[in-house]
């Protein structure tokens, strides 16, 4: 069985419980996705199940080598790969939806976080800054990064100003809200990375999955 | 498209037959609420003094202000709750902004607002 799925964030919005309580929830678009390879330990040193998400509608925007990859299979844009266990019957062709998930279920949500671009070290580090008047020149400044002749070098993992975001992030164990099999929809509680649009990996939770073991 | 998914979504939450929620006017929301195993309806009326995100959006709010033993008391209902059993209109008032916090600087005969004839 595949242990994940491949989605497009949707956006957020809030849904109600019975008793009135409001949920904020992340939409997202999950699948089908159909499995184009099946990798081994014996041909590609690791087993795994790659899987395309989101049908090229237009055969002639793929090229030849693309379409000799997916031999026997639809082309898609997207293709992600999922750790599977060894001799699992899943074969080229199988197609998978959120049928595999269930409300209340723990999740993990992968995704590509916004980027923030080239950000100093109070956003970036929350590091407190200093007076913002009252004859203070120092304001959003690091302050010392280090000493003097001894160490006579900044320590590695130093945290300073430089690129925030935009970076593969995993946030583990969301609770999945509601499923909406009809339109491939999956309400996820809380927010997950990654901008409206962009595409996200879902698979089931880890740490719940080793825990179970 | 991804918004239409999202709005599909919302339609089904929406809650249908309230009245239009117009700033200023002074309204009655009957609230359901849990008192350990029983459950009642409880009124608060005042002045709606604020909206938020829009009456059509499922992630609206609204908020009505009153004035209790001379301390101002202000609550916010989320407009597509199941808690909310109805909401009267009781009176619209004539105001001339959106958001109505001038009457908490506002005492007594000052926090009055004048009623809205002909709609």
């Amino acid at each position: 069985m595949l242990n994940g799925m491949v989605g497009r964030k949707l956006g957020m919005t809030q849904i109600f419980t019975a008793t009135g309580e409001r949920i904020p929830v992340t939409v997202v678009e999950v699948g089908p996705v159909t499995v184009v390879q099946v990798k081994t330990a014996a041909n590609d040193g690791y087993d795994a199940v790659q899987v395309g998400f989101d049908p090229i509608t237009h055969e002639n925007r793929v090229n030849k080598p693309t379409r000799g990859h997916f031999k026997g299979v639809a082309p898609t844009k997207v293709l992600r790969e999922f750790r599977a266990d060894a001799g699992e019957a899943v074969q080229p062709g199988q197609t998978f939806d959120l049928s595999m998930f269930a409300v209340g279920e723990k999740v993990d949500v992968i995704g590509i976080s916004k980027g923030k671009g080239f950000q100093g070290v109070i956003k970036r580090h929350h590091f407190a800054g200093g007076p913002a008047a009252h004859g203070s020149r120092f304001h959003r400044r690091p302050g010392s990064i280090g000493n003097r002749t001894f160490p006579g070098r900044v320590f590695k993992n130093k945290r300073m100003p430089g690129h925030q975001g935009a970076r593969r992030v995993t946030i583990q164990n969301l609770v999945i809200s509601r499923l909406v099999p009809e339109r491939n929809l999956i309400l996820i509680r809380g927010a997950i990375p990654s901008h409206t649009g962009a595409v996200v990996e879902i698979r089931k939770a880890r740490k719940v999955a080793a825990a179970k073991a | 498209m991804r918004r239409q998914q999202i709005e599909w979504l919302e339609a089904a939450e929406l809650r249908k037959g309230l009245p239009e929620l117009a700033i200023g006017a002074q309204v009655k929301v009957n609230y359901r609420i849990r008192e350990g195993e029983k459950e009642r309806v409880q009124a608060f009326a005042g002045v709606l003094i604020r909206r938020h995100d829009g009456q059509s959006h499922l992630t609206s709010t609204f908020t009505v202000r009153k004035v209790t033993q001379g301390f101002g008391v202000e609550r916010i209902f989320p407009t597509h709750s199941p808690l909310i059993e109805s909401v009267e209109v009781l009176r619209r008032g004539k105001v001339r902004r959106a958001k109505l916090y001038y009457l908490r600087q506002l005492r007594g005969k000052k926090a009055r607002l004048r009623e809205l004839v002909n709609a």
